[in-house]
């Protein structure tokens, strides 16, 4: 599994990998909003949060597909499900990958571009914090629609669709606890929500990614 | 009269589909023209809200079924992925565009319900927002079914999805409440003081209440027909696949 681990990040930190591809996004999504809501700053600072929220979401959405698409293009997913390692390992693998190559990036990249959008300097805690907490959800429900629709040519767009609805939980936890920190309001109630989304998806959703993923490769 | 399991017989499916499928579908007919007759022509406007009020016979009953559908579909996918009875994958197949229509039905005649009332066409109200998700959960149903070429496949996803869906129908159900406190009124219809008369106000008024329950039976006797009607025509769209798979054999 560790092997697994290092191939899957190896892939994605070598050229083509698309590493670094979900930050552009998240860059880019973070300078059009300024563009498309006016640059006043108080206007900014009140939809910062959520906007940092969504954008990291929509750059976790966009590498999605690639978790497990192109291990199934060239068979490597057959090999591995054939393989002695249990497939709810590979897809918890596949999820963590996932978040190390885009949902940490983000988590890095996320103070950056609240200065951007005139966070307010006691948000930064929490805005980290949130999406620490919240990406690996990202992640892992993102490897279950993966593995819902891996069979499927060209389902970027249906995955989508699937994901997105999935997501809502995590998003409103995530911008609630983000934007409760940023106005310095009490965080306990969205913390323990989001901590506990996080942590129910890790330790149920894989064994759901796992079934549909063999459903798919019978 | 055997086992429930016998049904599962496409055939035997076909044939009790074509015994009840007329009288349901009369009688689906007979509760809605009733009930709606009943409750848009020979009820009281209701002392605030004026003749705006009757829009509940269609917005109720919609609402109802939108929900109610999810839960057959959850029903028969988890009926699909035990005993693998492909009736019951087609049944919810066949159920969940119904449900996409009676989401609509349920958000367009709110819309029109708030404008006058609230004043608005729309608000992000938990109850509304609930809906929303919910209509995106059918949409992606719909989608993941058609398409997968290989039934089985698709029959097996598409049941995974709706579990798995369902648990996070609830957990959005939840997050909306906590993220926004809404405009709608609570459940009234069936609230437990009106049994008690402990808020007579509050409840609603017999007079309305009886059209109301006969709109809900027969919107709910509606849903079964299509769903025997489609299930029917899935199973032998099924069949004729077959037969011309065969065909090309031969």
């Amino acid at each position: 599994m560790k092997a697994l681990l290092f191939r899957d990040l190896k892939l994605a930190f070598r050229a083509g990998g698309g590493f670094g591809l979900g930050i552009a996004f998240f860059l880019i999504v973070v300078i059009l909003v300024p563009f498309s809501v006016g640059p006043e700053s108080g206007l900014l600072t009140k939809i910062a949060p959520g906007v940092l929220w969504l954008g990291a979401l929509l750059a976790c959405l966009l590498s999605l597909d690639r978790i497990l698409a192109l291990d199934w293009e060239d068979g490597t997913l057959d090999l591995v499900a054939t393989s002695p390692l249990p497939l709810e390992g590979v897809v918890s693998v596949k999820a963590l990958a996932h978040w190390i190559t885009t949902g940490v990036p983000l988590v890095v990249a996320a103070p950056v571009f609240g200065v951007l959008l005139n966070l307010p300097p006691q948000g930064f805690v929490w805005l980290v914090a949130s999406l620490a907490l919240g990406t690996p959800a990202l992640s892992v429900i993102g490897t279950f629609g993966a593995a819902l629709t891996v069979g499927i040519k060209r389902g970027g767009l249906l995955l989508s669709l699937l994901i997105l609805p999935l997501y809502v939980p995590t998003l409103i936890f995530g911008a609630e606890l983000a934007r409760r920190g940023a106005v310095g309001q009490e965080v306990t109630t969205p913390l323990l929500m989001l901590a506990g989304i996080t942590f129910g998806v890790i330790a149920l959703l894989p064994f759901a990614s796992a079934l549909v993923l063999r459903m798919n490769l019978r | 009269m055997g086992s429930i399991w016998e049904y599962a017989n496409p055939v035997k499916f076909s044939q009790t589909v074509s015994r009840f499928l007329l009288p349901v579908a009369i009688l689906a007919a007979i509760a809605t023209i009733v009930g709606l007759i009943w409750g848009f022509f020979f009820t009281p406007d209701d002392y605030r809200q004026g003749a705006t009020v009757k829009i509940i016979y269609l917005h109720v009953p919609s609402a109802l079924m939108a929900i109610n559908i999810w839960f057959m579909m959850l029903v028969t996918s988890l009926i699909w992925l035990v005993r693998r009875h492909h009736v019951s994958a087609l049944a919810a197949k066949a159920a969940a565009p119904v449900g996409v229509v009676m989401t609509l039905i349920a958000l367009w005649t709110g819309a029109v319900w708030g404008q006058p009332m609230w004043g608005t066409w729309w608000a992000w109200d938990p109850r509304l927002t609930s809906f929303l998700i919910l209509f995106l959960f059918y949409l992606g149903y719909i989608a993941l079914w058609e398409a997968i070429d290989n039934p089985d496949t698709a029959a097996d996803l598409t049941a995974v999805l709706c579990i798995v869906g369902s648990v996070f129908a609830m957990l959005s159900r939840y997050a909306v409440n906590f993220w926004n406190q809404g405009l709608h009124q609570g459940a009234s219809i069936m609230r437990a003081g009106a049994v008690t008369g402990a808020d007579t106000e509050e409840k609603v008024s017999n007079v309305f209440f009886y059209p109301l329950m006969m709109c809900i039976v027969g919107f709910v006797l509606f849903f079964v027909a299509l769903v025997l009607l489609r299930t029917r025509t899935e199973i032998h769209k099924r069949r004729t696949r077959a037969l011309l798979a065969r065909e090309r054999l031969a």
